[in-house]
């Protein structure tokens, strides 16, 4: 099955892929970098970010209100998770923050079931992007063309923020070295709150934007769970840049895979992060030293 | 459990055997009850321990959470009911197995349940903490192929029963089969058998088929058994097989192969939300209709929660559907008093969970006894029994009920008579006419004790 079309086909598929695993993972290594926080809760927020913005989708019909619904409500979901449960754990061992984080996903999970049940949930994609779009070498789902459009800009939202102002010049201090910042009389604590609150948003973004091509159910998050920290370990954990390009090679390396023998695909997967553990254990763009 | 506790055991044990001592002067009972216990000793992990009480306990570990939840949540809805209904002689109990008396052999049945995720080894765990907690006397439930045969395995070393629920592997009752486990519903060379003709006579031969196929035991004996039909009856050809791992999220690099496969036909053999999210994707990618959607192995609630925008038109094999109720009075009987419970129409998983108990129920009562191989030897003489459609048998050689498989067709919104009037019943297949050989998947059933 290995033909040109297919080749091309399998390429951009992976190119599409990787762009959500990129989005979900920026949020999950923005928290990492700057709170030192593994937050295994990031695949459950995901998914409330899908129900969300399903619940707000089925009282508006709007597909733009059903987004914002989704990132904010997760966004506000993560500032209520940092600041009654997270902040207590900065201070503690990692298997501590590991626990909570997991025991806070279990329990997301089990609330959504308890109100929605078990069958999942989808929103539409809006009409504009409905249908199938003939790119030449291939058909693809017009939706998912434009959630190429629409992570890249989300990412490039998420970069400007990061990079260009004042709030993200702090946050990057704040990863280097969080006792400075505080000693400049910034409020360090209110910054990493915010920080919790954009790396969830991310996530609850990522929810609804990919919930018109997969279904939302109260276990969504645990399989993207396990791709988002495979691509934040091959990018460097702490990375912004790192998730990016670790999500488009975990996307390339999906797709392609599975033109030879697609049951390897998520073998593959992990035998890529393994050799990057080996040769770059810091991942491919993560800073040296951090601690 | 205090009614489980040494003391209590021992106490009622000695009771039982100086009342048959005394009472084996006078009559002849006596002299039954004194032979029981001479005849059957301990015997498993739960035998005579989990029979002397007045409650017996069943356990079931069914998935209430990852790919089958929905399908898991629904056996289980059937088995309560079952469980219910055994207590209470409600008359579809009474009619399945007529020697229920407020309970099985003058005990009360309490079921047990608890979350096995479709996954082997937390079904193990589950069912040996029912087996340590609670002596259970009997096990039930799966919707993974896996989790039934590990389960049989489990089961022959206990030397406790167990009931398949739905598993749709040849292996169950094939290679993997024991003398503890039984299987009341279809599987995979059924399925192919009897869909098989129906899309060979419906599209002709010399097609071209994608398939797709979960990686693990369900999924490729039922590709291979399907695979082979279309082949060999058929002249169709299987273009690719796109085989990915349970709980699959997004398949597009699986649709991706199939779009450039040059396939006329997909035929999914993913199950539960998987073949939910892979169909829906399918619809995506615009395969759907363009090549011609086919559920060899149906799954319950696809069309409500994909829609019928994906499910009309296309055919499947089932256990059950609702509607056939105009037809069993029995079956009417089980969609009645189910939905007065519950809410909604039983699909096949809780069918399947209701019709295992029964005849689970059926096979103690008329053995009058608990002990495990009178009750094996029960369900061996593989007599004539009823099901909610018609009557039904168990082979002794691989304890595969012989039941018919239900062909469906997807109906159109605008034929539905309600909101869950999803399927049209286009053929019941005779289960005899569909089945493979008792040995032809190498059963062999092991040793009683």
């Amino acid at each position: 099955m290995i033909n040109t079309a297919n080749f091309l086909s399998q390429l951009f598929n992976g190119l599409v892929l990787g762009a959500l695993l990129a989005l979900i993972s920026s949020g999950l290594t923005i928290i990492y970098g700057t709170l030192g926080v593994l937050n295994l809760a990031h695949g459950a927020l995901f998914m409330l970010g899908g129900y969300a913005g399903w619940l707000a989708f089925e009282y508006s019909h709007s597909f733009i209100l059903a987004v914002a619904a989704g990132a904010l409500f997760v966004m506000i979901v993560g500032v209520i998770m940092e600041q009654v449960i997270i902040k207590h754990f900065y201070a503690r061992p990692d298997e501590d923050q590991l626990l909570v984080t997991f025991g806070l996903s279990i329990v997301f999970a089990e609330l959504v079931r308890y109100f929605f049940g078990s069958l999942s949930k989808k929103v539409p994609p809006p009409e504009i992007f409905g249908g199938i779009t003939n790119m030449g070498f291939m058909v693809y789902p017009t939706y998912r063309l434009a959630l190429l459009g629409i992570i890249a800009v989300a990412l490039l939202v998420l970069y400007w923020v990061l990079y260009r102002t004042r709030i993200g010049m702090i946050v990057r201090a704040g990863i280097e070295d969080s006792v400075a910042v505080d000693s400049l009389g910034i409020n360090v604590y209110k910054v990493f709150t915010l920080v919790f609150g954009i790396g969830a948003m991310a996530a609850g973004f990522s929810g609804i934007v990919y919930s018109p091509v997969v279904a939302m159910s109260p276990d969504s998050g645990d399989s993207i769970l396990v791709q988002t920290f495979v691509v934040v370990v091959i990018g460097g954990v702490g990375s912004f840049p790192g998730a990016i390009l670790g999500g488009l090679i975990a996307g390339e390396i999906i797709s392609l895979t599975s033109m030879v023998n697609p049951a390897y695909s998520m073998i593959m997967l992990f035998v890529a992060m393994t050799l990057v553990l080996v040769f770059r254990p810091r991942g491919l763009m993560g800073s040296i030293g951090r601690t | 459990m205090s009614k489980f506790e040494s003391t209590n055991g021992v106490s009622r044990r000695s009771a039982l055997q100086i009342s048959a001592a005394g009472g084996m002067m006078a009559t002849g009972l006596g002299g039954v009850q004194w032979a029981m216990a001479q005849d059957k000793p301990k015997l498993g992990a739960t035998w005579p321990e989990g029979s002397q009480g007045d409650t017996v306990y069943l356990g079931a570990a069914v998935p209430l959470t990852g790919t089958y939840a929905v399908q898991g949540a629904d056996e289980l809805k059937g088995m309560e009911l079952a469980i219910e209904h055994i207590n209470t002689n409600h008359e579809l109990m009474k009619a399945l197995a007529p020697k229920v008396n407020s309970g099985v052999n003058g005990k009360k049945v309490k079921l047990l349940s608890a979350d096995s995720a479709a996954k082997p080894n937390q079904a193990l765990q589950v069912s040996q903490t029912f087996i340590a907690q609670n002596k259970i006397i009997a096990m039930i439930g799966s919707t993974s192929s896996s989790v039934a045969v590990a389960m049989n395995k489990f089961a022959q070393r206990e030397k406790v029963l167990y009931m398949a629920g739905i598993s749709g592997s040849n292996d169950t009752t094939g290679k993997d089969c024991v003398r503890y486990g039984f299987r009341q519903g279809f599987y995979g060379e059924m399925a192919a058998n009897a869909i098989g003709p129906i899309l060979v006579k419906q599209f002709g031969k010399n097609r071209k088929a994608a398939f797709m196929t979960p990686d693990y035991t369900y999924g490729h004996t039922t590709t291979e058994s399907v695979n082979n039909y279309l082949t060999k009856e058929g002249g169709w050809k299987m273009v690719t097989n796109q085989v990915s791992p349970l709980g699959t999220q997004d398949f597009s690099q699986y649709l991706t192969n199939i779009a450039n496969s040059g396939a006329e036909f997909l035929i999914n053999v993913n199950w539960g939300r998987d073949a939910v999210l892979s169909s829906q994707q399918a619809k995506q990618f615009g395969l759907i209709p363009k090549m011609t959607l086919v559920l060899p192995y149906q799954i319950p609630f696809i069309a409500k929660e994909a829609g019928v925008d994906i499910t009309h038109g296309i055919y499947a094999a089932t256990d059950f559907w609702w509607t056939l109720e105009d037809k069993y009075p029995l079956a009417k009987l089980f969609v009645e008093s189910f939905h007065k419970k519950y809410g909604y129409r039983p699909e096949w998983g809780a069918e399947n969970g209701y019709v295992s108990f029964a005849h689970w129920a059926r096979m103690v009562t008329e053995a009058g006894s608990f002990y495990p191989p009178d009750v094996i030897k029960q369900w061996e003489k593989g007599e004539t029994i009823p099901s909610l459609l018609g009557d039904v048998h168990y082979r002794p050689e691989d304890h595969q009920c012989v039941r018919p498989v239900i062909i469906v067709r997807g109906k159109e919104k605008k034929d539905m008579k309600n909101d869950e009037d999803f399927w049209e019943v286009i053929e019941m297949v005779d289960g005899a006419k569909v089945i493979q050989k008792p040995d032809a998947f190498g059963c062999k059933l092991g040793d009683y004790t």
